[in-house]
């Protein structure tokens, strides 16, 4: 068992250490911040300096080396692009993004399995079958589009929700939160309808076709022969037993929230890291792509290592391979 | 319990009427595209920052939206009567920082060593200069290594800071990105500006407030008495924050919106011609090109393909076209603004297929070749779609165009290391000055000039020249250097000239303003209607 977790954990930790290799890599291709970094005057002896004040004239294995060095002692350096530590630059970021998750989490949730029951209890009616159409919008749309179109619908010609930003904000100790004022939740809605209609029309399908199999089942007709009610027939019995899959997908889907959001907060201008990505990428801000990236592969290979871990504590099989 | 739940997500939905909150008269909502970068005033020379910085700290002379020179913090300025190397600058009295202290010379002194510190990004517009130093309170003198006409025009964007506050604060150096700490100035501002930061987050929102003490009380507009600064990248959404009325200013408006914008209710643009001239950069200097179809020669050393590709070039289609009229043709990379610039150098070739094949035929190129462009795809207007209309008209006299568009942090640097062929470039002045222009893009390049000179391109005897223009303080004589440095420039046709941009603001019906060249607003000037 402990032998298990150990090689998984090791693992992981090798997983990590080539997603940076490989970010590193990579960074050379995504241009030259020094350019970005010194204005329009700049001579080419300024720019050769700060090349060497910053290392770029090293190998990307030494840059990459100086990194982990840095980011073992929980330093990620200085944002070329603010000039500001970037720990701080992310922690002051992150509860945006994970607002905007969560927010769109639960509205892929709530209305993915209620739409999806809906659409399963009723199958041929009208309504399900133009939800069903609808739906086809959402997974074929691309989100950039579905969020403009939604501001131009209830920004501009309705006037009803804000076109960008997060609104007024709380701040509670290090969190900054937009749920506590009417205009940081009114500016919530559109980003998170945005982000996560592809994730609700997923789970509704998703749902949809795990109930209409569970209602063939016969323990089901023998409710319904036995005189239960509709209703608990439909959310005790049935209702349950699609749940397992559906909650499989949504752990899933929670890192691929927070990476969409990367294209959400561009159009709804949402100062969070995903927003701070992309800016860091024009600018060729290293410290903060090398973080950023780092960030996201940490959170991956998290989820990946707990959902490891719980197949050991479910699956007796795992445990007996690792003594034997 | 499911059915339940979708109904109260729908009711949700449906309860969000949005009510106009009640507006302050006086506040001013602005967005634009890009964030600044920093608020150390010393930090980064561009655009976003230093339009940021501009409402909160001044320099000596300011530039203002109309494009003269004017008092700020120096209210004099003269060359020392004793020493031709010297300036002299009398500081205005009365100043006073936001955070109370008093501005003086030793302020100014202070200021400009930082400015020309080695992590400042201003050092290059103040090379010249050996010393600075205080004469007595309020006056300061400037010595340059030679003398020069034109130190004036290099100061309106350098800011003065509070000695004594840099100093508690650990802010007497800029920025230093190796150090791995970050400056007290980076994020706090204490200038002597007509408006205090009073909160910023960066690419979420930032908030100037009228100072109560600003020194120009009563000489500048200042109707506006607090400032929301959002930058809002998605040029979708800036517009449609714009049209929604969520902001009443917007810098940039995309040329495919601006029929939208003027006809809205209670918007309008303001347009003018911005400091900023686009070309196209050729490789003379190569012996032979790396990315053409020529072997063992450089078609563009040439001086006849240079031309002929000089009058291929359709600058009225490109306006109409891909400008949508938004574009002003030019015939010298000089913007109208810079001193030097004449209506006769500006004056484009008529555009001339039959010509311009002729003369590729005597240069032995009749059956044409190939070439790579080099574009940018995010730095200005529709850049890469001039390029690409570009690839079709160089294509009516037999040059196929391998296009290639990238992002500016890769396309720049192709410049800098000298690993083009022919690319794309767009060059403001913010000096106001032919000298400039010259000094970056047509003095060989070495480790002072011609940084930008990416053509490989190097004349001795206008090299001598452009050296000569910065010590030459007989002004006529100056102006006849910079004359005939111009038509020697034009001669060698190293650079063909596209056109100048045109700047358009987008401004709620409330607010009134000119628009300022350099595309740096200065929101004392803003009057309210």
């Amino acid at each position: 068992m402990l032998n298990y977790i150990i090689r998984r954990v090791l693992q992981s930790v090798l997983v990590l250490l080539v997603v940076g290799l490989v970010a590193f890599a990579m960074f050379r291709f995504v241009g030259d911040p020094v350019d970005n970094m010194l204005g329009q005057e700049r001579t080419m002896e300024d720019v050769e300096r700060l090349r060497e004040q910053l290392g770029l004239d090293q190998s990307f294995v030494v840059q990459y080396y100086r990194f982990l060095e840095g980011a073992v002692q929980g330093e990620f350096g200085i944002s070329y692009r603010q000039g500001r530590q970037v720990s701080e630059i992310i922690a002051e970021r992150i509860p945006a993004t994970l607002e905007l998750a969560a927010v769109s989490g639960v509205f892929a949730l709530v209305l993915g399995i209620g739409l999806g029951v809906f659409t399963a209890i009723r199958r041929d009616g009208f309504a399900s079958n133009a939800i069903m159409t609808l739906s086809l919008i959402g997974v074929s749309l691309p989100t950039f589009l579905i969020g403009i179109l939604l501001i131009y619908l209830f920004s501009v010609e309705l006037g009803w929700l804000p076109s960008f930003g997060r609104g007024e904000v709380v701040q509670i100790g290090g969190w900054s939160t937009g749920f506590l004022t009417q205009s940081g939740l009114m500016a919530l809605i559109l980003p998170s309808i945005t982000l996560g209609l592809y994730q609700m029309t997923l789970i509704m399908r998703l749902v949809r076709s795990e109930m209409l199999e569970v209602l063939r089942q016969d323990y089901i007709r023998f409710a319904r022969a036995r005189g239960l009610k509709q209703r608990a027939i439909n959310f005790r019995h049935a209702l349950k037993n699609t749940l397992v899959p559906v909650i499989t997908v949504t752990g899933l889907q929670l890192g691929s929230i927070i990476a969409f959001a990367i294209i959400t907060e561009t159009v709804f201008q949402w100062p969070g890291v995903g927003l701070l990505f992309i800016n860091a990428i024009q600018f060729v801000d290293i410290p903060v792509m090398a973080a950023y990236l780092m960030l996201i592969s940490v959170m991956f290979v998290g989820i990946n290592l707990a959902v490891d871990l719980l197949y050991v504590a479910i699956d007796p099989r795992l445990r007996t391979e690792g003594k034997s | 319990m499911t059915l339940r739940f979708t109904a109260m997500a729908t009711a949700l939905l449906a309860t969000t009427a949005m009510t106009a909150a009640p507006l302050d008269a006086e506040t001013l909502r602005w967005a634009r595209a890009a964030e600044a970068l920093t608020q150390d005033p010393h930090a980064q020379n561009e655009g976003p920052t230093t339009t940021l910085n501009h409402q909160v700290y001044e320099p000596l002379i300011l530039r203002n939206m109309e494009g003269a020179m004017e008092a700020a913090l120096a209210t004099d300025w003269q060359p020392s009567g004793d020493d031709p190397n010297v300036w002299v600058f009398t500081l205005r009295e009365g100043v006073t920082f936001h955070e109370g202290q008093t501005f003086d010379s030793a302020d100014a002194v202070f200021s400009l060593n930082r400015a020309m510190s080695a992590n400042s990004n201003f050092r290059e517009l103040l090379s010249g200069v050996v010393d600075v130093r205080a004469t007595g309170p309020y006056t300061v003198e400037i010595e340059t290594d030679g003398p020069n006409p034109l130190l004036p025009n290099n100061l309106t964007n350098i800011f003065m800071m509070d000695e004594g506050w840099s100093t508690e604060n650990d802010a007497v150096e800029v920025q230093d990105y190796a150090g791995g700490e970050d400056t007290f100035s980076a994020r706090n501002s204490n200038g002597t500006g007509p408006y205090v930061m009073s909160s910023r987050q960066a690419d979420a929102q930032t908030v100037l407030t009228a100072f109560e003490d600003y020194w120009g009380i009563g000489e500048f507009p200042l109707s506006a008495s607090e400032i929301v600064f959002t930058p809002i990248q998605n040029p979708a959404t800036r517009v449609a924050a714009l049209l929604s009325g969520e902001v009443d200013f917007i810098q940039d408006v995309p040329v495919q919106d601006l029929e939208r914008v003027a006809g809205a209710d209670g918007l309008g643009l303001a347009t003018a011609p911005q400091n900023r001239v686009i070309f196209f950069g050729l490789n003379v200097g190569a012996d032979d090109l790396e990315r053409d179809s020529v072997d063992g020669a450089n078609p563009l050393a040439d001086r006849r393909v240079r031309e002929a590709m000089d009058i291929a070039i359709n600058r009225e289609a490109i306006q109409q076209v891909v400008m949508r009229g938004q574009s002003a043709p030019a015939g010298v990379i000089m913007p109208p603004p810079v001193h030097g610039w004449t209506e006769e150098l500006d004056a484009y070739p008529a555009y001339d297929v039959e010509a311009a094949r002729a003369l590729m035929e005597e240069a032995g190129y009749g059956e044409g070749f190939t070439i790579q462009l080099d574009c940018p795809n995010d730095r200005y207007v529709n850049d890469e779609a001039i390029c690409q209309a570009a690839v079709g008209m160089f294509a009516q006299i037999g040059i196929t165009v391998n296009l290639s568009a990238l992002p500016r942090a890769q396309h720049f640097p192709l410049i800098a290391n000298g690993e083009t062929d022919f690319y794309l470039l767009g060059w403001g002045v913010p000096t106001y000055d032919s000298e400039y222009i010259f000094n970056f893009l047509y003095h060989t390049r070495d480790e002072g000039r011609g940084s930008w000179n990416g053509t490989g391109f190097s004349n001795a005897v206008m090299d001598e020249m452009i050296v000569g223009l910065s010590s030459e303080v007989d002004l006529a004589e100056r102006d006849g250097m910079i004359a005939s440095l111009w038509q020697m420039a034009e001669e060698e046709l190293i650079y063909l000239p596209i056109h100048n941009q045109i700047l358009n603001w987008g401004i709620s019906d409330s607010w009134s303003t000119v628009v300022d060249a350099d595309d740096q607003v200065k929101f004392k000037y803003f009057t309210r209607n």
